[in-house]
């Protein structure tokens, strides 16, 4: 693109682009932009199942709602945001060119995902000793199968997380070397996104 | 494929915003999830109520979107995507909530 005259006319010792009007960019790999595309429409064709279902069963799904921890579900909530706030700050971390700090912020984040993780089984254990299973009411067959199939997201989250903290601690990522950080961190926010409408569906919507 | 000029990378803007507007965002979205949990432990039910419950989430979605996502300096079709995806998912949740009520 550099023509010779913009080689002549612009000093090298200056940035060529302006810096109040950078490009749009989409930040990590393109492939994953497309999955995560495809994860969304997933999560949708089940909330929209579950709120329709619900309304030929309002009765059923408002009692055996309130057999719910909702506690449990807002302490989760929290735990998948702070989550992500410190995936943000490894980002930025990142962008800063303090690409090992970057690993401790990746570290909090694991560990409020392994927290959310922690609270889901004690949730479940509850569930299975009070009798709920996928058999026990449509109202159960949904949270069981909508709450796993997010659970079995975060557990592929906490994967990437843990590559990630690996590369950070190498050194991996910097302002030039951004991608793999930013494929990993658009993947977390996608599993924390998507919990943003799961709670109060199934934990508060009545 | 996304190319990324190393001139680009030694400007002082960033894409994935300030630290500070990262914890900004933190304390909203922390306070938002209060405000959802404190209308689950009331007990309160109805149009109004739902509308507020999704309201709120549509607003936490948004920020997680263009802010830790990153979206907001992306090209439009991406934020527009996954907004989109939201406001749908959101609405029909929405006439599922009225289809309810009536039946």
């Amino acid at each position: 693109m550099n023509t010779c005259a913009q080689t002549l006319v612009s000093p090298p010792a200056l940035p060529a682009v302006a810096s109040d009007s950078p490009a749009r960019r989409l930040p990590g790999d393109l492939a994953i932009w497309f999955f995560i595309l495809a994860e969304l429409l997933a999560f949708g064709a089940f909330f929209i199942a579950y709120a329709f279902a619900r309304a030929n069963n309002v009765e059923l799904f408002n009692e055996q709602q309130l057999a719910l921890d909702r506690n449990a579900g807002a302490l989760n909530t929290i735990l998948l945001l702070t989550s992500s706030y410190f995936v943000v700050r490894a980002v930025q971390a990142a962008e800063a060119g303090q690409g090992r700090r970057a690993a401790t912020w990746i570290a909090g984040g694991f560990a409020c995902g392994a927290g959310f993780i922690v609270v889901k089984l004690f949730e479940y254990t509850a569930k299975f000793a009070a009798g709920v299973s996928l058999s026990s009411s449509t109202f159960h067959m949904f949270y069981l199968v909508l709450t796993f199939f997010h659970f079995m997201h975060v557990i592929l989250g906490l994967v990437i997380l843990a590559a990630l903290w690996n590369g950070a601690r190498k050194g991996r990522y910097s302002p030039g070397n951004m991608n793999g950080i930013e494929t990993g961190a658009a993947y977390w926010h996608m599993v924390d996104l998507v919990w943003l409408i799961l709670f109060p569906l199934v934990y508060v919507m009545r | 494929m996304q190319t990324q000029g190393s001139s680009a990378r030694a400007l002082p803007h960033s894409d994935h915003g300030t630290p500070l507007r990262a914890t900004v965002i933190w304390v909203v979205l922390i306070a938002a999830t209060i405000v959802t949990w404190s209308v689950g432990e009331s007990g309160a039910t109805g149009p109004a109520i739902v509308g507020l419950l999704f309201s709120i989430a549509f607003g936490k979605g948004a920020l997680i979107i263009l802010d830790y996502m990153a979206l907001r300096r992306a090209p439009l079709m991406w934020p527009m995507l996954a907004l989109g995806w939201m406001t749908l998912v959101c609405a029909l949740i929405g006439i599922a909530y009225w289809k309810g009520l009536a039946a």
